[in-house]
């Protein structure tokens, strides 16, 4: 009996140990990440104009067939479809990816040329805390395309 | 963490001349962003892979600017118009400038 109940207390102790961590963890993350990103929240449109190029920016021709929800952060897979013929002199020079709650929201930028034969690609990325990810495209004559999804992260915070 | 050993996959099986086809590359790296802290709360320097380039049929096929926003170990992939038998090279290159290549071999029926 006494033997039980003494695993019991260890366990329990470890238990409890692990759930403090884990929410220590999130609440940080969550306050750095909220400063971060109420000052961030204004600047991506601008952000967006100098990696991407001003102009305005039409939604429907980027698919990003992601779920909502993200149970890790630290690895969000972005699928990314522009609805564009990649062919000489008519493709999709430059796909952006931005996550406006990142400390740093431009995450990757990816070149593409006609020898790439469709406007398609997948990467994984790391989200601190849930935000929008917008993904926007240009074409080689300039026009941006671009699509927005607010993802819901579960688990995120300590990667950055 | 062990750094490197990328892996470059293509379609195994012949394709046809014109076809598109994925491409799908693997590396190990940390993706450290400078902003972590370890458990004595030094800062962990950053040590990310920047550029990734992808190069084929003597074009360059597509080439990509990370950040450490890029997950660890990162998995990438991306498409090719497939027009001779030859390799796709990929070479990535990290913060500390150390680069890194692999290579898929496209067979054209």
């Amino acid at each position: 009996m006494s033997d039980i109940s003494g695993k019991d207390v260890t366990r329990r102790g470890f238990f409890r140990k692990m759930g403090t961590g884990a929410v220590a963890c999130v609440a940080v993350s969550g306050v750095m990440g909220g400063v971060a990103g109420n000052a961030q929240a204004s600047d991506i449109n601008a952000l967006i104009s100098e990696k991407m190029g001003a102009g305005a920016i039409e939604e429907g021709k980027v698919q990003l067939k992601m779920k909502d929800k993200a149970d890790n952060g630290a690895l969000v897979r972005v699928p990314v479809k522009v609805d564009h013929p990649q062919e000489a002199g008519n493709y999709i020079e430059s796909i952006g990816i931005f996550v406006d709650n990142n400390p740093r929201p431009a995450v990757a930028q990816f070149n593409l040329t006609p020898h790439s034969g469709k406007a398609e690609m997948e990467v994984r990325i790391k989200m601190a805390k849930s935000s929008a990810i917008r993904v926007i495209a240009r074409t080689n004559s300039g026009k941006l395309y671009g699509a927005t999804k607010n993802i819901e992260v579960a688990a995120g915070g300590c990667v950055g | 963490m062990a750094i490197g050993s990328p892996k470059v996959r293509g379609p195994r099986k012949p394709v046809s001349a014109g076809s598109v086809v994925q491409i799908k590359t693997l590396i190990k790296h940390p993706m450290e962003s400078g902003l972590r802290k370890d458990s004595s709360g030094n800062p962990i320097p950053e040590h990310y892979i920047k550029t990734v380039k992808a190069v084929y049929d003597g074009n360059t096929v597509m080439t990509a600017d990370w950040t450490a926003g890029v997950s660890a170990n990162p998995f990438y992939a991306f498409y090719v118009k497939a027009t001779k038998t030859g390799d796709v090279v990929v070479t990535w290159e990290d913060s500390k400038g150390q680069s890194f290549t692999g290579k898929a071999t496209l067979k054209i029926a």
